[in-house]
């Protein structure tokens, strides 16, 4: 090593000052090293190794049998069972909360032993890697005790409309697009009106200031409908999926989601000065919700004690409300809690941002 | 250079538009405006010269309510910011700031319609377009202007809502001659209609051509303040000679010659103010010639405010 003040070879001096005046952005230190290790905690939590995220199935809960097989595939390896009611079953399995639904069909049900004879109904959806995974899992654990006979399965793959991975992917993307649409959107017309001085010279006008915010959440009306439109429409022509609540209920739900992703979005714009400072904040808000908030794969993965902060989430009310209306039919009274949420967030975020605004 | 006046300055009697008493802005360890006193009238076009640095940029921002003073006040049209007429007092200014870049997506029309939009009275968007003389770019979209047609469009933003003050930061910084001139007619043109101009320049052509009378900034104190005429007839000189040497000269040599009123030198140039010049120059270069420093360059020039400032200063304007 050279000693200190010396200057070395040039390279090495200009690669000494890249390296320091990266270590002194400490946002930028953030992005590079802090930032992949909470993104690898998070996805090693949702994934985490078998024995800690054991596949989970229903058993209908049709009377003492099925209770009795609940309670032995419970004791199976790699499986976790709930007793639920078939409409309670049928519709945790659409929102991915369960792997696969198992009722007992035909003389069976309320005698005593599933596997004496009839047989058991396996619903699953095929497209899922966890459906498969847990009916060879819930196959093996029902071979009988000395016996290898294997159990009379009878397979209803879940295909129709409204219960496939892809009806719970597309209104899951549609919250992911207004949250994107409404951050970036938003976030960048007025960092660049910010760098552009161009924010200082509207404060310099008799313009009210919270018109000047308030017109960002109402241009993001006009869009919202042509970004939902596309995706619902699209979902609707190739894959078929449909909306089973009615069009208005879709409509109060997007636009209670756009209203409060505008909120966060001008609240993320409000101080910084740059483009690079704006899309670290953005990215720092919006990461976690696409990790935590269901849209690609149910929040039922991370531990149950993460629930409810996971809920609190606008992304996860606005998907969970989106979901309902879509996959479920629920009008906009069922999804109240959801919009209550959305608002709350909304409407906070957009008085602490005309307060923290920064015009100049 | 010619020293031109838009006109005589107001007559006395009518009530300041523009009040500044004992103003102290400072950021962290640097004092920008430093105990400033100004007044301006109403109907008066008044300059802020001084080089980058002085305090103008500060001191007009304050004036516009867009940043707040440490100590001292300053009124705007009888109110001060604050006081509870910000919105009133914002509906009567007009405001170009340094370096705006309006949206480049718009155009002139939708520009002016939009900043029209917040004023309760004001010009129509057509006639603010014609004050410019940018009618024929209505329809072009602002990013595809030239630098000295958004100068214009900004000015026609702060002229849209009818002001009675208008505060231009810098007005043709980076303008090529023609475009200076078209913004300077403008500019008049509102003067001669009434209304009050408070402008800030580095530039002193800008400052004796526009201005009737010219605050003189350096360090964020007024050094100097009077009518451009007034103020370089403070010199007593009908000609400045300026020149440098191979060798430094000591300007107690040259104050002594026949026909100097004054010497100043910045930057290796020195100038001198000359009341006659026949018998100044032959003296001045046998000066030289005794000393053994042999002329690198000399010209000679009528008075102007940027000899006012070197004056009093010691450095040149463009200096800094």
């Amino acid at each position: 090593m050279a000693a200190p003040g010396r200057p070395a070879h040039p390279l090495v001096e200009l690669t000494r000052a890249r390296i320091l005046e990266f270590l002194r952005e400490p946002e930028a230190v953030f992005w590079v090293f802090v930032f992949p290790v909470l993104l690898a905690l998070a996805l090693g939590i949702a994934f985490r190794s078998r024995p800690a995220a054991p596949l989970r199935v229903a058993v209908v809960d049709s009377g003492a049998a099925a209770q009795e097989l609940a309670r032995r595939l419970e004791g199976a390896d790699e499986l976790t069972a709930v007793l639920l009611a078939p409409t309670a079953a049928a519709q945790q399995l659409r929102r991915g909360k369960v792997d696969l639904v198992v009722a007992l069909t035909g003389e069976n049900e309320g005698g005593s032993a599933p596997q004496a004879t009839g047989s058991l109904v396996v619903r699953f959806d095929p497209s899922r890697a966890e459906a498969r995974t847990a009916r060879l899992a819930l196959r093996e654990a029902l071979r009988g005790p000395g016996t290898d006979e294997p159990l009379h399965l009878r397979e209803e793959p879940v295909t129709e409309p409204g219960s496939r991975y892809i009806d719970f992917l597309i209104p899951g993307l549609v919250g992911l697009n207004l949250m994107g649409s409404g951050m970036w959107g938003i976030g960048f017309s007025v960092v660049v009106a910010r760098t552009r001085n161009l924010l200082k010279r509207f404060a310099a006008t008799p313009m009210r200031r919270s018109h000047y915010l308030l017109s960002f959440a109402l241009s993001r009306l006009l869009f919202l409908v042509f970004e939902v439109a596309a995706l619902v429409i699209f979902g609707w022509l190739a894959f078929g999926v449909l909306v089973r609540g009615s069009v208005t209920a879709l409509a109060v739900v997007c636009l209670v989601g756009a209203l409060a992703f505008s909120g966060l979005g001008l609240l993320v714009a409000a101080r910084p000065r740059s483009i690079e400072a704006v899309s670290g904040w953005m990215n720092l808000v919006m990461l976690p919700m696409w990790l935590l908030s269901g849209t690609f794969f149910s929040y039922e993965r991370f531990p149950e004690v993460t629930h409810r902060a996971i809920r609190a989430l606008p992304l996860t009310a606005l998907n969970d409300a989106l979901r309902a209306v879509v996959n479920e039919g629920a009008g906009v009274r069922a999804t109240i809690p959801e919009l209550a949420v959305l608002g709350l967030w909304g409407a906070a975020s957009f008085v602490v941002a005309v307060r923290l605004f920064r015009w100049q | 250079m010619m020293v031109a006046n838009v006109g005589s300055p107001p007559s006395p009697g009518t009530a300041p538009a523009i009040r500044c008493v004992r103003l102290v802005k400072r950021f962290g360890e640097v004092t920008a405006v430093d105990g400033l006193h100004l007044e301006v009238a109403r109907g008066e076009c008044f300059g802020l010269l001084g080089p980058n640095g002085a305090g103008k940029t500060t001191t007009i921002e304050i004036l516009e309510g867009l940043l707040a003073a440490d100590e001292g006040f300053a009124e705007l049209l009888g109110h001060r910011w604050g006081d509870g007429h910000d919105a009133d007092l914002r509906q009567r200014i007009g405001v170009q700031l340094q370096e705006t870049r309006l949206g480049e997506r718009l155009t002139v029309f939708e520009t002016l319609r939009l900043f029209r939009s917040f004023y309760r009275r004001g010009r129509p968007v057509e006639e603010a377009i014609a004050l410019v003389g940018l009618e024929e770019k209505r329809h072009a979209r602002v990013g595809k202007l030239s630098g000295g047609q958004r100068q214009r469009l900004s000015l026609a933003c702060a002229l849209v809502g009818r002001p009675e003050v208008l505060f231009l930061d810098e007005p043709t910084t980076g303008l090529d001659p023609q475009a200076r001139l078209q913004v300077w007619d403008v500019v008049k043109a509102f003067c001669a209609e009434g209304g009050t101009v408070l402008f800030t320049t580095h530039a002193m052509e800008e400052a004796a051509h526009l201005a009737h009378r010219v605050a003189i900034m350096d360090h964020g104190r007024i050094i100097a303040l009077d009518t451009p005429a007034r103020l370089v007839a403070s010199l007593e000189a009908e000609q400045i000679v300026e020149f440098e040497t191979a060798r430094e000269v000591p300007a107690a040599a040259l104050e002594r010659l026949p026909g100097v009123r004054g010497v100043a030198s910045s930057n290796g140039t020195v100038r001198l103010a000359v009341t006659e010049m026949g018998a100044a120059l032959p003296a001045l270069l046998a000066e030289l010639d005794r000393l053994g420093a042999p002329l690198a360059f000399l010209r000679t020039h009528q008075p102007t405010l940027e000899d006012v400032f070197v004056r009093l200063t010691g450095r040149a304007l463009r200096d800094g």
